[in-house]
């Protein structure tokens, strides 16, 4: 693989990521893709391994390692599974917005057993009649004194049930527009939160998809983010810091499918040589090797800038999440082909693969969405000059 | 509870090449693994360490590559490790290995508990740790799938062939252990980053006040006279066609064999 130029640690974060997701996730992906079995034991071992707290301060418990070390964990991950991938991912997800806004006691509170892996967070915005229209959302938080009174279902949320500790975005005064929503913490278990059922999905099968159920649930004001008034900037400012990751999550999923299509062409006889001999293979698995390291090289250089501190990264970000996602697709459906019959059946990972990229190509916003977040910043930045 | 747990740096497969000239293994591009045996009895120690407390010091005797294997100790969480290595150790058989493991835990001193993997997957002769346990001239059990330690001492269930055991022994005592004992943990980002770091002590022949009649190929009385890859078995013959027939066609064949 082409020297990034990692450091030691991040070089020691992608072998260890590595070698838990060859030894313990190859052995039961295809059984939890079946049963879509929550990846508790996988997750267990990231825990053990002090990889859940890469993004989290040494303060709070964490490694402090930053952006891009997330990315490589999460590539590695998902390179074996997407839905242990996600699952990884969608707890760092639901941290973000207490990292990156929480107050000093909101931190100290919940980011040691994130970081430690003991407890998994999750990110609840979409409602069934608010996805890419966020700011459409019904679910409301009513003051009452020292409190807030939530109501309404959020929808499709990852890990979902799962978790401990959740991001909540909820309007607090429709009037204000997009000053009108709040972000919360709550806490499986508070009065009035509940869950739906798990969802049965297309892809990312082992990944806990679930309504978040808000009844008259009781929220105290210290569990606010940042301040009233304040939800959407943090939902945004969120997305900004973890598409990188979905980026990442793609890539790690293509490359995946790209390592099996190798393997499968190099075995595969017909007309009496293998396939990969072939023009026609060797040309699919250059154009897929050369998307997956244009993808890489983008999510990598996009997770440095933001390591390295930079502060107005929305438009690179959506960069990272747009591109490598459809190149995963590609790249998936090209393997599939590339395995041809055989890609096709449960026996080979390949097809999994395909089921599973899809999704990155839906969640955190749209490769829609994210076209049209970049297209406001070319029109942003032309109204600089 | 101080326990020191002895391993081996082993070529990462059970079928190495033997180059039919020398009889030697030949080990380019193979690359090393802890004895697999070894990291189970490092993940018993370090399990008997978090219910008891206490120290877990692991030790190899081996070349001086043989570092990474201590190395991956260390990023699993032992607390201190030793290369026990010297070119006198050289050509040693069980006997000059068992004699120079047992010198160097006697000159690392303090311990209640040795734990050994049950063999070594490359030599394969399961007489190492027994071999210590005599050079100390203390209790041993072997083969353990269990190991609860209180009051002094070890309850052992040992698996055997047709059955399991249970013994108990006095601590200190040696014991080696099977690989349905537990499974061995992955390495921890915080212990990679110490075993980075961490300078590896070495001890010499002079060091664990070795007898260079005692160590390496001098001490060994095994003699290899040969190392073979035996024939290999050639491949079946397939009978096919209904059923009848092939009943027929077996029935023939052992006549023809003169097996009955
Ligand atoms: C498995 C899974 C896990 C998820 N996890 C989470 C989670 O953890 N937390 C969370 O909050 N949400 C989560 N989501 C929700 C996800 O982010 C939304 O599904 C996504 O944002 C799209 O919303 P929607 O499904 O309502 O589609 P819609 O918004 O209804 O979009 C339908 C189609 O219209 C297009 N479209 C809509 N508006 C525009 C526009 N303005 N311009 C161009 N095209 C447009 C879309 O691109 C899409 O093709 C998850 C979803 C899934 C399926």
């Amino acid at each position: 693989m082409l020297d990034y130029g990692l450091t030691e640690e991040q070089l020691m974060i992608r072998e260890l990521a590595r070698k838990i997701a060859l030894e313990k996730g190859v052995p039961v992906r295809e059984k939890l893709d079946e049963t879509g079995e929550f990846p508790w034991e996988i997750m267990k071992v990231f825990a053990e391994s002090d990889l859940c707290g890469l993004y989290i301060d040494e303060k709070y418990g964490g490694t402090g390692m930053g952006e891009l070390a997330f990315c490589l964990a999460t590539e590695e991950i998902s390179r074996i599974c997407g839905g242990i991938g996600v699952t990884f991912a969608a707890s760092a997800l639901g941290a973000s917005p207490i990292v990156l806004y929480g107050s000093e006691e909101q931190k100290k509170k919940y980011l040691p057993d994130i970081a430690a892996g003991k407890k998994l967070a999750a990110f609840g915005l979409t409602e069934a009649n608010a996805g890419s229209d966020a700011a459409g959302m019904e679910t409301t938080a009513t003051k009452d004194g020292d409190h807030y009174i939530l109501n309404g279902t959020k929808q499709w949320i990852t890990n979902g049930g799962e978790a401990d500790t959740y991001s909540v975005i909820a309007i607090s005064d429709r009037k204000k527009g997009s000053r009108g929503a709040t972000a919360f913490i709550l806490e499986k278990g508070m009065p009035g939160f509940t869950f739906g059922k798990k969802e049965n999905k297309m892809g990312i099968r082992c990944s806990a998809t679930r309504e978040l159920v808000f009844q008259g649930c009781k929220v105290p004001k210290e569990n606010v983010i940042a301040k009233e008034g304040m939800g959407f900037i943090v939902a945004m400012k969120t997305l900004d810091m973890t598409r990188p990751g979905i980026g990442a999550q793609a890539v790690g999923i293509a490359q995946g499918a790209l390592d099996e299509a190798i393997k499968y062409a190099k075995q595969r006889v017909q007309f009496g040589k293998p396939i990969i001999t072939l023009q026609a293979i060797q040309h699919m698995l250059a154009d897929m090797a050369t998307q997956i390291e244009a993808a890489r090289s983008l999510v990598y250089s996009v997770a440095r800038a933001i390591d390295n501190g930079s502060k107005d990264f929305t438009k690179e970000a959506a960069m990272c999440k747009l591109f490598a996602s459809d190149t995963a697709m590609r790249v998936t459906t090209d393997a599939v082909q590339i395995l041809g019959g055989y890609g096709y059946m449960k026996e080979y990972p390949v097809e999994k693969m395909m089921r599973d990229a899809k999704i990155t190509q839906i969640y955190e916003g749209t490769n829609q969405i994210q076209r049209n977040q970049i297209g406001l910043g070319l029109i942003k930045e032309a109204a600089k000059k | 509870m101080d326990i020191i747990v002895c391993i081996k740096q082993v070529p990462d497969t059970t079928e190495v090449k033997i180059n039919p000239e020398t009889n030697t293994l030949v080990r380019e591009g193979v690359p090393s693994i802890v004895n697999p045996f070894d990291e189970n009895a490092i993940e018993a120690a370090l399990a008997l360490k978090e219910q008891h407390g206490g120290k877990v010091t692991v030790i190899t005797m081996g070349p001086p590559q043989a570092k990474e294997a201590l190395k991956q100790a260390v990023a699993m969480g032992a607390d201190e490790v030793y290369l026990v290595s010297d070119r006198a150790f050289a050509g040693s058989d069980t006997w000059a290995t068992s004699y120079t493991l047992a010198q160097a835990i006697k000159k690392i001193g303090k311990y209640d508990l040795i734990l050994c993997g049950k063999q070594a997957i490359d030599g394969d002769t399961a007489q190492v740790g027994p071999g210590i346990a005599e050079w100390l001239n203390i209790p041993q059990a072997t083969f353990a799938v269990k190991i609860e330690v209180a009051d002094n001492k070890a309850k052992v269930e040992r698996m055997l062939e047709e059955e399991n055991e249970i013994v108990e022994i006095p601590l200190p005592a040696v014991i080696t252990v099977v690989k349905q004992i537990n499974e061995p943990r992955m390495p921890s980002l915080k212990g990679m980053m110490k075993a980075k770091k961490s300078e590896i002590p070495t001890l010499s022949l002079a060091d664990i006040n070795g007898d260079p009649e005692k160590a390496g190929l001098k001490g060994s009385p095994t003699q290899v006279v040969k190392i073979f890859s035996p024939p290999a078995k050639g491949g079946g013959e397939m009978l096919t066609g209904e059923p009848a027939d092939i009943a027929a066609g077996v029935v023939a064949k052992i006549k023809e064999r003169k097996i009955i």
